[in-house]
């Protein structure tokens, strides 16, 4: 353990994030969200699932700075009278949620695939490679509406919105995995030849042994890189998808959901209700974004060599 | 060369059918066209003799091959809600999408091709630093974001644009064009600007980082010792050259694009086939939500086949290393 943290501590990732400001600060912002999203119920003034607390008189209550605001409602209340900042927080929880799952489930799926492909070679190689090809020639939020709307339709909107959650993961892991596969591929063709590879292969090893003790390792660090910008892509499509009424239903809103529910009721002056809960998405997609950005000029060895 | 185009032909020839396989199983898992013909009001027995003469009991297999041959021949059913054929359906909203796409190519080409090389030219500047940095921002805000924004300060606030609807439109043999009269061109704005704003940071930041490359060309250092003028060694030999790698990756933009029309026509409700979609979601019309999948998979495989093939052309490397 002491070993591992003195190696972190000298590492160069380290000593570049101490060098690079907006990259601290987007981290600071980034671990203070999912703090936030995590401890929902408790940094959350209200509870917006709780029916008792809600009341139908307080909706659409403008900030408490504005003159008709309250001062109990931070950032004023929905149409349905919910507390927008309590009700923002439990939608950051379930946008973070739902993108960090199903960027969990792209991995899992296009790492396998993609040390299979890379590995075996060969025919499997070709039809797997192809497969991503044909995917990755649609765009994938295209390919994301398309299965949410199949599913919509095949479960019914009821019991669409009842397993929304597991079921936009599914979503949308099943739309980006390609990306993950092709990277994968790329850096197990890299290391494949290398002696290592060949002396676990001499000692007798079995290929799925080596793949997944000694290559796998090997690829992480490209994994790593585009696991936060696809962190950041999952809550842009869970966004979008629930904004066009294909993700988490109104009761249970996340941040998309939240948008899409304010949307009617900006032309008549309630601006808030879209604009906060827009602001915190991009503050939440810039930072990753941003974070991204910085790990990959970091980690990439032909660009800080260079 | 034949060669290649004979496997990419296949190739195409092979999506289009799993594109079909998966539109037909949706078909005749989940929809029932029976209910689509005559409604809830009919006897089992007498849908069961619907059922036969339609040929609904046939083998799976038996009604696939069905399937794709009436798709081959432009027959994709009938829309349950619209009755009428569905490609009729699709075919009528084409234009107002085309129109978008095409306003929002208008702008990105206007607006990234000069930021891009001012900002290429002169990196230091404030207004180039301040453009990079805004581009971050850009990547990071949600397209309908965008599109509530400019509708919240232009129609609500400040009252100058309309926000939804493509207001008059001109028929042109038979398009529907809003190009041609002012109401239409003041409706197309703010859309086209939202549908932009999610691929102009990334194309002014390729023009930008490609443009850069260029300058530092030994052939550009040539033109500055020949002694030519500033503007001429900019615009002629500079951008002509950063010019290919742009029109390449515009090829595939423009395809992603076509993708957040969907949620552009949504808040803008812009009557075209991103909106019939939803729309055909909401009401479960099946066999219009089937044509569209099967319609818009077609389109991306026609493109992207000839698009392919064109490389195949002008770049015989991808040739040889497709036959691998």
């Amino acid at each position: 353990m002491t070993i591992w943290w003195q190696r972190f501590k000298e590492s160069y990732l380290l000593y570049s994030f101490r060098r690079d400001r907006v990259a601290m600060v987007s981290f600071g912002v980034l671990v203070f969200l999912i703090l936030v999203g995590i401890l929902a119920p408790l940094a959350a003034p209200f509870n917006p699932y709780d029916a008792d607390s809600i009341d139908i008189m307080n909706s659409e209550i403008p900030p408490s700075w504005m003159e008709a605001g309250e001062k109990s409602f931070l950032l004023g209340t929905d149409i349905q009278g919910r507390d927008l900042l309590s009700t923002m927080i439990y939608g950051l929880r379930l946008s973070i949620m739902i993108g960090c799952g199903a960027v969990l489930l792209q991995a899992l799926l296009g790492v396998m695939v993609g040390l299979a492909a890379g590995y075996l070679g060969g025919r499997v190689d070709s039809i797997l490679m192809r497969l991503a090809d044909i995917q990755l020639s649609f765009p994938y939020l295209m390919v994301a509406i398309f299965i949410s709307a199949i599913f919509q339709v095949a479960f019914g909107i009821g019991r669409y919105e009842e397993m929304a959650v597991p079921l936009l993961v599914v979503i949308i892991g099943l739309a980006e995995w390609p990306v993950y596969a092709r990277t994968v591929r790329a850096s197990v063709l890299g290391e494949k030849n290398k002696e290592y590879v060949e002396a676990a292969r001499v000692i007798g090893l079995s290929p799925g042994l080596i793949m997944i003790r000694h290559i796998l390792p090997n690829t992480m660090t490209s994994v790593l890189v585009i696991s936060t910008i696809q962190v950041a892509n999952a809550v842009m499509s869970e966004a979008a998808l629930s904004f066009l009424g294909l993700g988490m239903p109104v009761t249970k809103p996340s941040l998309g959901s939240l948008i899409r529910s304010g949307f009617e009721y900006i032309f008549s002056g309630s601006w808030w209700i879209t604009l906060f809960p827009g602001f915190l998405l991009v503050i939440l997609v810039l930072v990753i974004n941003l974070l991204g950005d910085w790990l990959r000029d970091v980690l990439n060895p032909k660009l800080y060599k260079g | 060369m034949f060669a290649f185009i004979i496997r990419r032909l296949i190739q195409a020839i092979i999506v289009m059918l799993v594109i079909s396989l998966v539109g037909f199983s949706i078909k005749n898992r989940i929809g029932d066209p029976v209910r689509d013909l005559v409604g809830e009001r009919v006897t089992p027995a007498e849908r069961e003799v619907i059922r036969d003469r339609l040929g609904l009991n046939d083998p799976f297999l038996a009604q696939y091959v069905r399937f794709v041959s009436n798709a081959a021949r432009g027959d994709l059913g009938l829309s349950f809600f619209h009755k009428r054929p569905a490609l009729e359906v699709i075919l009528s909203k084409l234009p107002a999408t085309l129109e978008l796409v095409i306003g929002a190519t208008l702008i990105i080409i206007l607006v990234s091709l000069p930021v891009g090389i001012y900002t290429a030219i002169f990196p230091r500047s404030r207004l180039s630093r301040f453009t990079m940095g805004f581009s971050t921002l850009g990547v990071s805000i949600p397209v309908f974001l965008t599109a509530i924004m400019l509708i919240y300060v232009f129609s609500v606030e400040l009252n100058w644009l309309p926000s939804y609807g493509r207001g008059e439109t001109v028929d042109l043999w038979g398009w529907e064009t809003g190009f041609l009269t002012w109401d239409g061109l003041t409706h197309l704005f703010l859309p086209s600007i939202s549908l932009a704003s999610i691929t102009l940071p990334l194309f002014i930041r390729l023009i930008r980082s490609e443009m850069m490359e260029v300058l530092e060309t030994e052939y550009i250092k040539f033109a500055w010792a020949k002694g030519l003028h500033a503007r001429r060694v900019w615009l002629v030999h500079a951008f002509k050259n950063t010019l290919l790698p742009v029109i390449t990756v515009f090829g595939v933009q423009i395809g992603i694009m076509f993708a957040f029309t969907i949620l552009t026509e949504t808040v803008f409700q812009w009557q075209g086939m991103g909106f019939m979609f939803l729309e055909a979601v909401e009401r479960s019309d099946i066999s219009l939500l089937v044509a569209y999948l099967v319609f818009v998979g077609a389109m991306f495989v026609v493109v992207n086949t000839v698009v392919d093939l064109i490389y195949g052309l002008v770049n015989p490397t991808v040739r040889i290393s497709g036959a691998s």
